[in-house]
């Protein structure tokens, strides 16, 4: 087996810079160290497949013995996206740390007010749909009810209780 | 027809995850989807156990129809079959535990809407691990899991958890680099990531070779079991998650490191042995780890140190590398899955009750609240070792084959041996001693021996104690919750009414990772060209 002496400094130094990189305490560096060793061991997931070949496709007239380890270039694609992922969420994170860090205490307080809203609306909803299923039981108690009068009075001063009851949990919310 | 079972462990969760994204607005058809996938998986699960165990014979699925030693192979044997079943089950409880958590809050702290397709996520990384049979699809299990648990873990994005968040992140990035720099290694040097075949070549290697690799391996594995010098991370960062989170974290994710241990011992170094410096590891990892536990006054921290500490039983089991020494192993790794999830659940319970974790601010529980009592006592016993529960059998297990093996020096010197068995006596007995003071403090400890108390659990005391009772603490245990714990609870307790056949059936799951040949020839019936 024989190996690129350019892929193998290559990656020497990737490594030796990301692992310095990855030892400082600013967030972003760490994540720029992980970036630069991530892509070294990819390079030494390459460099394992031995000597450069032709295209790993099996066809006509194709020499078994002439193409490439296909299984290393799958490995290296596989924590390449894995790696793609995983940077997208540290950079979110490293944003969230940023944030907090120019905020303060207050930063946990901030809030989307687009966000918020939906959470109240979602709560309604919620509130309704069992004001709904409360509504339902109470008519099919009433409808057992043997007086009739009595069960008009009932679902509407049921009803009116829940809506006002909606009504303050909603202001309570904001 | 159970070769279409295994790829559905995985697939489902998946589809699941997908599907809970999508009814992001809809919280109860995502409550549906996420229940409704783990009791199949569950149901998959027991019913691959059952069929495993009846006819002793493992089942191996080629992915995509690619041959063992090129494709993707699933395995599922004895021990597989048992992970999954008992990790299925302790997922599903958590996940009503969090539901009816979710349910009573509506707040941003728990952004439910992420929760489950993280959660499903997250347990299809687990499983993919279990039954994987090759070392890249193992890692490729891991970082679906560790993906999912960074979301999970920095849920809500508070300061707190994003501090928290990083410590862990950076850690199992470094323990993956590592995994994979040794796949790497190890394909270099073998021409092949199956494990079946890693059995066989790595075995031909030179001695320093398969040592470096082997020493690779561990690390990496070592830092996600969180095993004593790799463990530093651990108590840091798990207890400002959620309180379903944590429980599931520590119940899982650490088991998914000692299972990765449990095969590159059994199958992948079969012939190559460090039994000596695992029992050496184990051995400190339940010293020290205890030791760090004494020292904390928040149950949450108390809980995770631990956690770190009966690691060290289930490596020194390894360490071993008898039979049963394994099968002693296995029953402690389900029994310290459902022990260690449940108490980070009834934390959660106190937590929410109390409106504290910490030892100083909390008294007068028993009295307000006598089933959590019940909920936070049984499990603390159980993982002290008090019989008859299962963590007394599990050790004593352990114990019983250190003490068998160390004549024979199957691992080490003997005088090692005999020194990790008192080592886990004397953790067993600290063990019982954090948690029982915990116990004491917050249950037994009567509310007016604490000065300066300020919690809502003292409003709710004092109305208890006068003429009307009636409680207003405000934040209240929903029913769901309870019954999770209760359900986990129940769970520890049925691990000790069936320890007779469970132990059986670890035996025999240990009888076939002691011979690697048994591994070998289910994945190659006709025997590696």
């Amino acid at each position: 087996m024989t190996a690129s002496l350019t892929l193998i400094v290559l990656m020497a130094v990737l490594f030796g810079a990301g692992i310095a990189i990855m030892l400082e305490r600013s967030l972003t560096r760490v994540l720029i160290g992980f970036l630069l060793v991530g892509n070294a061991v990819n390079i030494l997931i390459y460099l394992m497949s031995g000597s450069p070949g032709l295209a790993p496709i099996l066809g006509e007239g194709v020499d078994e013995s002439e193409i490439s380890d296909p299984l290393p270039q799958a490995f290296v694609l596989t924590a390449i996206v894995i790696n793609l992922g995983i940077t997208a969420f540290m950079l979110a994170l490293i944003y969230r740390s940023w944030w907090l860090a120019q905020l303060g205490e207050k930063g946990d307080l901030v809030d989307d007010e687009a966000e918020l809203a939906e959470d109240a609306e979602e709560a309604a909803d919620l509130l309704r749909s069992s004001a709904a299923d409360d509504l339902a039981i109470q008519q099919m108690i009433d409808a057992s009810d043997e007086e009739p009068s009595s069960r008009v009075r009932w679902s509407t001063s049921g009803e009116g209780a829940y809506r006002d009851r909606s009504r303050d949990r909603g202001d309570g919310d904001r | 027809m159970t070769g279409i079972l295994v790829p559905l462990v995985v697939l489902l969760p998946l589809i699941g995850a997908a599907l809970a994204l999508i009814l992001g607005r809809h919280r109860r058809a995502q409550m549906a989807v996420s229940t409704t996938v783990l009791i199949a998986v569950a149901a998959i699960a027991a019913v691959l156990l059952a069929i495993i165990d009846s006819t002793g014979e493992g089942v191996v699925v080629a992915v995509g129809g690619w041959a063992p030693p090129h494709g993707i192979v699933l395995v599922v044997d004895r021990l597989s079959a048992i992970m999954l079943l008992i990790s299925a089950l302790v997922l599903l409880g958590v996940l009503v535990y969090a539901v009816g958590q979710g349910i009573a809050d509506q707040h941003r702290e728990t952004p439910v809407s992420i929760f489950h397709p993280s959660y499903l996520i997250l347990s299809a990384g687990v499983f993919n691990a279990f039954i994987a049979g090759d070392l890249f699809n193992l890692y490729v299990g891991f970082e679906i899991l560790l993906s999912a648990s960074y979301v999970l873990l920095t849920l809500g994005g508070t300061g707190e958890r994003i501090r928290a968040g990083v410590t862990y992140i950076i850690v199992s990035l470094v323990s993956s680099l590592f995994f994979l720099s040794a796949i790497a290694l190890i394909y270099g040097a073998t021409g092949t990531a199956n494990i079946a075949q890693l059995s066989v070549r790595l075995a031909e290697l030179p001695e320093g070779v398969q040592l470096i690799l082997h020493l690779l391996l561990l690390l990496a594995f070592g830092i996600k079991a969180a095993v004593f010098p790799l463990s530093f991370w651990l108590p840091d960062s798990y207890p400002t998650a959620p309180a379903p989170v944590t429980a599931v974290f520590a119940g899982l994710l650490t088991k998914v490191g000692v299972y990765a241990i449990i095969r590159t011992e059994t199958v992948i170094f079969s012939e190559h042995d460090l039994s000596t410096l695992l029992l050496v590891v184990g051995g400190l990892t339940m010293v020290v780890g205890i030791l760090g536990a004494l020292t904390q006054a928040d149950i949450k921290r108390l809980l995770s140190f631990t956690l770190v500490s009966h690691i060290g039983y289930m490596i020194f089991g390894i360490g071993l590398a008898t039979e049963l020494g394994l099968a002693a192993t296995i029953y402690y790794v389900v029994h310290h899955i459902t022990v260690q999830t449940a108490l980070f659940l009834t934390t959660g319970l106190i937590e929410r009750f109390g409106g504290a974790t910490s030892i100083n601010g909390l008294a007068g529980l028993l009295k307000a609240s006598p089933l959590l009592a019940i909920l936070f006592f049984i499990p603390a016993l159980n993982l002290g070792g008090i019989p008859p529960f299962s963590g007394f059998i599990g050790k004593v297990g352990l114990f019983v084959a250190g003490a068998e093996g160390a004549p024979e020096a199957v691992g080490g010197p003997a005088w090692l041996t005999w020194a990790v068995i008192a080592a886990g006596a004397a953790t067993s007995l600290i063990t019982l001693y954090a948690l029982t003071r915990f116990w004491n403090m917050a249950f037994w400890r009567g509310r007016d021996e604490l000065e300066g108390y300020e919690s809502v659990l003292l409003n709710s005391v004092q109305e208890w104690e006068g003429a009307a009772p009636t409680t207003t603490a405000t934040r209240t245990t929903p029913w769901l919750m309870v019954t999770a714990t209760t359900a986990l609870v129940a769970v520890t307790l049925l691990l000790t009414v069936f320890a007779g056949p469970l132990f059986d059936l670890a035996g025999r799951a240990s009888a076939n990772l002691t011979d690697p040949e048994t591994y070998i020839s289910l994945v190659f019936p006709g025997g590696i060209r």
